[in-house]
């Protein structure tokens, strides 16, 4: 790979990254896919600086490897099974740390591997602490098996299963997560690089289970513009609707970008994505409980 | 070495230990353990050992026990955890994984009823149901058969040819929760039969990606190349037995174990502990002049069929004893036994199904009904109350 050659939408190859990006060009992820955003931060926070083991559970993911034995990703991976990858992730860890390796082993799943089926495998994971940074690269539906909702899509949000929009809203991965007292826990805006590739740098120094929660647009479950994606994320920051902040050991909150809390930036994110059409789920259905999340966020994150 | 008086679940937990140690010098041990009935103290035991180089985690589910042996195998240690029943079930999906990945995982599984309803007494249909998994299977008979099976398994799924798992099964309670007088290893032993494991395929920091996609044409190679590695194993178990014996000074028992088989005109084939109860009788039967015999199954995969057709040719009736009903079919040792003695009369018992406690006055009954039956029958199923 020559230096500054795109290797996607947005962020050019350059000295910073590993030398082998952690996503090589020539994968057939979806145009405009978030997930391949955020490989490339990931990348190049990771720079030549460590080496990274990835476990990838069924999703969208595992299949961007391509066929065997070729591989689309330049780190290691391994495939778990869909509802397992904290697990295999633990013992490579644990293995590596005997070792002295220096690995470090990232999980890198969707929203179906993380909020529904591996939920359990995580959350043990988490409690006992094990050695890895685990990545949700969240599109709020399962991509992989063609758009089906999880219980992270959103309230109104058409998808093959819902067909009239989902009539109940999100878990709250990241409460959830920071109450389970990790060292790190930390929502990334694929729209504010900086911070995204600062937190990423320092998930990848810390030891322990460290979360990274990516809101991955997904043109294809979105019914979105693939060049609309970091807008559409940007829109969503701006109106409150994806807070930006970290967790440092279950009760430091941090946020790390204000959001504008507007309703015409909620009113485009709705209106640039089709599966929102249906239920015709408007600004002021979503404003109160945006408000009410940021009331406790506001209060959590108050210097004592 | 000395004797202690062990149950299989604690023999089967101080073999896996001795094994982990046995490897400190390549990449360690690392194992994910779950409890249920009746293997739970295996794991409360192992859960106690200090192991330099060697993780045992505590997960939250028999899925995960599996899915941290994967990740550790993987990264080349040397694995073990041990489940039962409904663990089993839960664990399937990680357990096919660890088949096709060809990891050399040890499992210890104690045979248990699956539930609901709940039952805790031994069944084979709980690791029946992973014949195809892509899993060595090996039934034992004692505490010393769990105890060396286990230290053997690592011997024979660790060499470059093989590269498989292996379940060595106990049954519930008959062995899991009885003492018996146990050969115990020494440290020195187990160091100088096992050599440090190394996993050809292990991920360190080359880019590939272990299980991505495969098309029909990929699988084919994978599931010919699997194969061959089964298709390998007699060979390579024949060669762990050899040094086994000469390291250890004990036998470990043939794929097939025949009793009184030279001259067998009628015969009982089972897996397990059922043999322990089938050898008095087959005793007394000789006393009274009949040609009794008796041939357990050690190994169920990979498949021993020519011994099976060699020891079951001169055999004129043969009654199948299954502790596990393939429901709709009938048992599955007697599907898997057929075709080796299709000129025999052969016939099906079903018997001690969730535990029943089958006695030599049961096994008498078969043998005066069998030496009476004109063909072979439907598949049975025997109530012991
Ligand atoms: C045990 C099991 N159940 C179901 C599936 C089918 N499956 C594969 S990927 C997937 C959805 C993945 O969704 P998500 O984790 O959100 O990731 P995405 O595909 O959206 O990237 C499902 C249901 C499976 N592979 N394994
Ligand atoms: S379906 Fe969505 S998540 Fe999956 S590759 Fe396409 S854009 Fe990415």
């Amino acid at each position: 790979m020559t230096a500054n050659e795109p290797v996607m939408a947005g962020l050019p190859h350059s000295e910073q990254d590993r030398s082998d990006p952690v996503l090589r060009a020539g994968n057939t992820n979806c145009g405009g896919c978030g997930m391949s955003n955020g490989h490339l931060f990931m990348s190049r926070a990771a720079g030549n600086d460590y080496q990274i083991q990835m476990v990838i559970p069924a999703c969208c993911g595992i299949v961007t490897p391509g066929q065997f034995p070729y591989s689309n990703y330049g780190v290691p991976v391994v495939a778990s099974t869909f509802g397992g990858a904290a697990a295999v992730a633990c013992g490579l860890s644990e293995v590596a740390n005997q070792n002295d390796d220096g690995y470090r082993v990232v999980v890198w799943a969707g929203d179906g591997g993380t909020y529904d089926i591996g939920f359990a495998t995580m959350s043990a994971s988490a409690e006992r602490n094990d050695d890895i940074m685990y990545v949700c690269y969240d599109n709020e539906i399962y991509g992989n098996t063609g758009g089906q909702r999880s219980s992270a899509t959103p309230k109104g949000a058409s998808t093959t299963t819902t067909p009239k929009g989902k009539d109940v809203g999100k878990k709250d991965i990241m409460g959830i997560l920071g109450a389970h007292g990790i060292p790190y826990a930390t929502t990334i805006s694929l729209a504010h690089p900086e911070d995204a590739i600062r937190k990423f740098k320092k998930a990848l120094g810390m030891k322990g289970f460290r979360f990274v929660h990516i809101l991955a647009p997904c043109p294809t479950g979105w019914k979105s513009e693939p060049g609309e994606g970091i807008e559409i994320v940007r829109l969503g920051v701006k109106a409150g609707l994806f807070p930006i902040f970290e967790i440092e050991d279950g009760f430091k909150y941090t946020i790390n970008v204000e959001p504008e809390m507007c309703d015409e930036s909620l009113g485009d994110y709705l209106s640039k994505q089709g599966r929102f059409r249906k239920s015709g789920v408007t600004v002021a259905d979503l404003r109160e409980s945006i408000d009410r999340y940021w009331r406790r966020l506001r209060l959590l994150s108050r210097d004592e | 070495m000395s004797r202690q008086l062990i149950s299989a679940n604690h023999a089967a937990a101080e073999a896996a230990t001795m094994a982990a140690r046995a490897n400190k010098n390549a990449r360690g041990f690392a194992s994910g353990i779950y409890p249920i009935t009746p293997q739970t103290e295996c794991i409360e035991y192992l859960a106690k050992q200090e192991i330099e180089k060697g993780a045992v985690v505590r997960v939250e589910s028999e899925h995960s026990a599996m899915g941290v042996c994967i990740g550790a195998a993987l990264s080349g240690a040397r694995t073990f955890t041990a489940s039962a029943s409904n663990g089993l079930s839960y664990m399937v999906e990680n357990i096919a994984t660890a088949g096709f990945y060809r990891l050399p995982i040890l499992m210890y599984a104690v045979n248990r009823t699956l539930g609901p309803p709940w039952n805790i007494w031994v069944d084979h249909g709980d690791t029946f149901q992973l014949r195809d998994a892509g899993w060595m299977h090996v039934y034992c008979e004692d505490n010393q058969e769990v105890m060396d099976s286990i230290l053997f398994a690592y011997r024979v799924m660790e060499d470059a040819r093989i590269m498989l798992p292996m379940m060595v099964c106990a049954d519930a309670f008959v062995l899991s929760h009885t003492m018996m007088m146990t050969d115990m290893p020494t440290q020195e032993q187990v160091d100088a039969y096992l050599p440090d494991l190394n996993l050809p395929h292990a991920v360190a920091s080359e880019p590939v990606t272990v299980g991505g996609l495969d098309f029909p044409r990929e699988t084919e190679v994978h599931r010919r190349q699997h194969q061959e590695a089964f298709d390998r194993v007699p060979e390579v178990y024949a060669e762990a037995q050899a040094e086994f014996e000469k390291v250890f000074g004990r036998k470990i028992p043939d794929r097939v174990v025949p009793y009184q088989m030279d001259d067998a005109e009628i015969a009982i084939v089972c897996i397990g502990t059922f043999a322990s109860t089938v050898k008095p009788v087959v005793d007394k039967l000789r006393k009274q002049g009949i040609k009794a015999g008796l041939v357990r199954l050690r190994m169920l995969r990979p498949f021993p069929e020519q011994e099976m057709v060699e020891i079951l040719s001169g055999v004129e009736r043969i009654g199948v004893m299954d502790r596990d009903i393939s429901l709709g079919m009938g048992g599955v040792l007697w599907s898997e036994t057929r075709g080796c003695a299709p000129h025999a009369i052969m016939q099906n018992y079903m018997i001690g199904l969730g535990g029943g406690d089958v006695r030599a006055g049961h096994i008498e009954t078969i043998f005066t009904e069998l030496l009476e039956q004109k063909e072979s029958g439907k598949p049975r199923i025997v109530e012991v109350g």
